[in-house]
């Protein structure tokens, strides 16, 4: 059983993604629009590990820590980048890692049919309501910004 | 300065409901109305009670003509004439034929007016070694043509434009502005100081309605049982105010409910005042709504028929009983059941939303929630069911509708292709050439691009964004910067203006010709009164000369301006509402001269405006009429086209609801500027800084409402001051 090994990672990806927003937020201070959104949403992706805890916990008696297949993390955000080009680069690093929360999610989703754990499905389910709103605030962000970022500024 | 209200408080005019029938009969559309016998009271029984203001030493014999206009102080659309003698104003007078005002105006609406007083600009100026000087106007108008060229040259040339306008300019003004901006350079960054003052409104009344535009008319306030006050200061809309105070004092006066965390003049006069702790309007609204479920208070008939989202708005609100919001709140929780009991029992409910909710934590949310109130119980498009999301600045309604804030002129939606080619058919212009690949530049970003160096051209007209914009200091250091050539067009030499490389001088209230849309969707002529003083131009004849200059041209090679002044640029306007829920149509110059100002939508059919929205229940939600697809309030994301057909909306109104929220500044995290995520509103960002209006009367009363939304009670005017984002 592999469940805790998805469980750990998409509770490491949230925990990366919450300091990303965070990261996000301090790296552009003059962008208006950027401190509540990306306040809130480090808050709402802080909260979203914590609900996996349980759950790591439930399933890693029957997982082996050395069945943990290598290179399941990678780090998909180094720190911020200034300028707009640099927000709109920012921005699409962060998306990247969304997207892979999300999948992990759909994935532990359908672990948790196999797994008849109806909790677990509840909250995996609940996170990825979540993090569809979180993909869909920076896909409109960063379509605001592309214009500008890629033919007008210099 | 004279408290008004106490000084009319031996000239009060208390009034009563009319009855049912003549309700009844108010409930009919424009033309059955005009059919109905002549017994029956068609008009509101509120009585006419005509105030003057007259300088000093100035008696009515003295004055040579009295020129139509309206209020340049507030977004009401209180009508008046101005007094001229001899080429000067000296005072003004309220209209008793106007359904707004019936004769009755505020008396800072005599500061209205422009003067032609020593400190106006008389001349344009331009910035020679570090110097502005004065100049002829060729001289200016060429400087800037040539600069918009060399900008507008290389790629992305749109993108290094922007304008940001203000509370001053007339309908006819803010559109042609909009079409320059919009068609001629072709560029997303135009917004106005309504992003500072109500853009929370318009946002709320997209999400529920699906377009902007008040559902409600200042004459339900005679029809209502119950007036409900979302935010303090009602009584800064002082007519609107006197009318419900007359009610109250009238027979069978309506409840009164006022949310306000101030201990203001409104929370004096309501039966039941909810002194909620700062940033907790939703969980209160959340409360009341959990209550009128819980009394099954709700019009379960209208909701099904008419909304969507009944389930989800009954599964949030559950969690919030009135104990639970009591705690969030700070208030007891037995005032918020007796606010339920009003509101659930109430027959014709009116609400206004004022600045205490638009400039709070959850801002669209909050208001949306007033929106639900209104759909939950029924109480829109009959006599006294209305409801005001109430705007600032005199010029508020109208900048929002033709597109010189953050919206495409008519109210369009830029998501919608068929909307972008109605433009573009109107214009004759390339579809591709409207920017519409994402919403218009909203305000700081706009400073946030010219901070950035990518805008090299603001052009700031009607406005002062150094003293009224939030982070004053930044705003200011962007202004200066070196590669930004800035343009100011202004009645004086503001702050902003001191900044500039081109300095237009423009002409004033009552020194220029146009219409003005107020809160309630009446719309009104201003005729001149007087010449503007110097060389002053009118802001349309400005906006004229630099399409002229910039030799803007249709797909045909025709020019792509093809109004010259205020009556054919209203009838260019016309054209551009034709079929869109702010239809303008049938509305001329002649039928606002003389009379009462006409609300929209109007069309030439109708021959009447229509005095309320959404009557019926058929809202403005079908995908092709919606000004919007969409946002969530939370974080501002757009659901997209794809998502909303999916809601299959067909005129229902929207129930949007939210859980609360603690604002970012109660995380504690020093006191951040933070923006609504919806509307782009600013939040924490206004200082109330007393100014004085005898400091004042040089800027003149329309200024004054410019800086923060609406000249405060008692002189107080709020004056944003700067706050820094590295300390967060």
């Amino acid at each position: 059983m592999h469940l805790a090994h998805y469980l750990r990672l998409l509770h490491r990806s949230q925990t990366a993604l919450a300091e990303a927003f965070r990261e996000i937020r301090r790296g552009h201070p003059h962008e208006p629009d950027m401190y509540g959104v990306c306040e809130r949403l480090a808050v709402q992706c802080r909260d979203q590990a914590r609900w996996l805890e349980p759950f790591v916990r439930r399933y890693e008696p029957w997982t082996s820590p050395a069945q943990e297949p290598e290179r399941l993390h990678q780090p998909l955000f180094a720190g911020t980048r200034p300028g707009g080009l640099g927000l709109l680069r920012d921005l699409h690093d962060l998306y990247l890692l969304v997207t892979e929360c999300d999948i992990a999610c759909a994935m532990i989703a359908q672990g948790a049919l196999g797994a008849r754990d109806d909790e677990l499905l509840d909250v995996v389910r609940r996170c990825g309501g979540e993090l569809a709103v979180q993909l869909l605030w920076l896909r409109t962000r960063m379509r605001h910004a592309a214009p500008q970022a890629l033919v007008v500024a210099s | 300065m004279p408290e008004p209200i106490a000084d009319h408080g031996g000239r009060r005019t208390p009034y009563g409901p009319p009855g049912g029938v003549e309700r009844l009969a108010a409930a009919l559309p424009g033309r059955l109305r005009d059919a109905l016998p002549s017994e029956i009271g068609l008009g509101s029984p509120w009585p006419v009670r005509v105030d003057t203001f007259l300088d000093e030493g100035v008696t009515e014999a003295d004055v040579g003509a009295w020129i139509q206009n309206v209020s340049a102080t507030h977004s009401s659309g209180d009508a008046l004439d101005i007094a001229v003698r001899d080429g000067r104003i000296v005072g003004v007078r309220g209209r008793s034929a106007d359904r707004v005002n019936h004769g009755r105006i505020d008396p800072r609406d005599r500061y209205g007016p422009s003067t032609g007083d020593g400190a106006r600009l008389t001349s344009p100026m331009i910035r020679q070694e570090g110097r502005l000087v004065e100049c002829d106007w060729d001289t200016a108008m060429d400087a800037v043509a040539r600069r918009s060229k060399e900008l507008l040259g290389p790629p992305g040339g749109w993108g290094r434009v922007g304008f940001y306008t203000g509370g001053r300019l007339l309908l006819e003004e803010h559109y042609t502005l909009a079409v320059i901006a919009k068609a001629g350079i072709a560029t997303p960054h135009v917004d106005g100081s309504t992003r500072v003052g109500d853009a929370t409104a318009a946002a709320a009344l997209r999400a529920s309605f699906g377009a902007d535009g008040q559902p409600g008319s200042y004459t339900d306030v005679d029809h209502c049982d119950a007036i409900a006050l979302w935010g303090h200061d009602m009584a800064e809309s002082r007519v609107v105010w006197e009318r419900m105070l007359d009610r109250r004092l009238g027979p069978r006066p309506p409840a009164m409910i006022a949310v306000d965390s101030r201990d203001a003049q409104v929370a004096k006069e309501a039966d039941v005042h909810l002194p909620v702790r700062s940033g907790t309007n939703v969980p209160l609204m959340n409360a009341l709504m959990h209550e009128l479920i819980a009394g099954n208070r709700v019009d379960a008939a209208y909701v099904a028929r008419h909304t969507i989202g009944f389930a989800e708005l009954c599964r949030v609100v559950e969690a919030y009983p009135p104990k639970r919001a009591a705690e969030i709140c700070g208030v007891p929780a037995a005032l918020i059941e007796q606010a339920a009991e009003i509101l659930g029992s109430c027959e014709r409910l009116v609400s206004a939303v004022l600045p205490g909710f638009y400039r709070s934590n959850q801002a669209t949310a909050a208001a949306c929630q007033v929106n639900n109130l209104h759909l939950l119980r029924g109480m829109l498009g009959r006599p006294g069911a209305g409801l005001f999301q109430m705007t600032g600045r005199p010029a508020g309604q109208h900048a929002r509708e033709t597109g010189a804030t953050g919206d495409l002129p008519g109210m369009r939606n830029w998501e919608n292709p068929d909307h972008v080619r109605e433009l573009a058919e109107l214009w004759n212009v390339d579809p591709a050439a409207i920017p519409h690949w994402g919403p218009p530049t909203h305000a700081m970003q706009i400073f946030r691009y010219a901070e950035q160096g990518s805008i090299r051209l603001l052009w700031v007209s009607a406005a002062d964004p150094v003293v009224s914009l939030p982070h004053a200091d930044r705003v200011r250091s962007v202004l200066e910067s070196e590669g930004l050539f800035l343009v100011v067009q202004d009645l004086y030499l503001t702050e902003t203006a001191r900044l500039a490389d081109v300095v237009l001088p423009a002409a004033g209230w009552g020194e220029k010709p146009g219409t003005v849309t107020g809160a309630d969707r009446s719309v009104h002529l201003c005729e001149r009164a007087v010449e503007p003083p110097g060389e002053a131009r009118a802001d349309l004849d400005i906006f004229l000369d630099y399409a002229r200059r910039m030799d803007f041209r249709d797909r045909d090679g025709a020019p792509l301006i093809g109004w010259h002044d205020a009556e054919s640029a209203f009838e260019a306007w016309k054209a551009c509402s034709k079929g869109r829920p702010c239809d303008y149509t049938g509305i001329t110059y002649e039928r606002l001269r003389g009379g009462s100002g006409v609300q929209w939508p109007c069309t030439p059919s109708s021959g009447h405006g229509a005095e309320r929205l959404y009557a019926g229940g058929r809202f403005a939600t079908d995908s092709g009429v919606c000004q919007s697809f969409g946002h969530d309030l939370a974080t501002g994301a757009e659901w997209g086209a794809e998502s909303y057909l999916a809601k299959e909306a067909r005129g229902r109104a929207f129930l949007h609801v939210v859980d609360y929220e603690p604002s970012s500044e109660a995380i504690g995290d020093g006191r951040p500027l933070y923006w609504d995520p919806v509307s782009k509103q600013p939040i924490y960002s206004v200082a109330t800084v007393p100014v004085t209006p005898d400091a004042a009367p040089d800027a003149g009363a329309a200024e004054l409402a410019e800086v923060g939304g609406g000249a405060e009670a008692d002189g107080v005017v709020p004056v944003e001051v700067s706050q820094r984002l590295e300390e967060v």
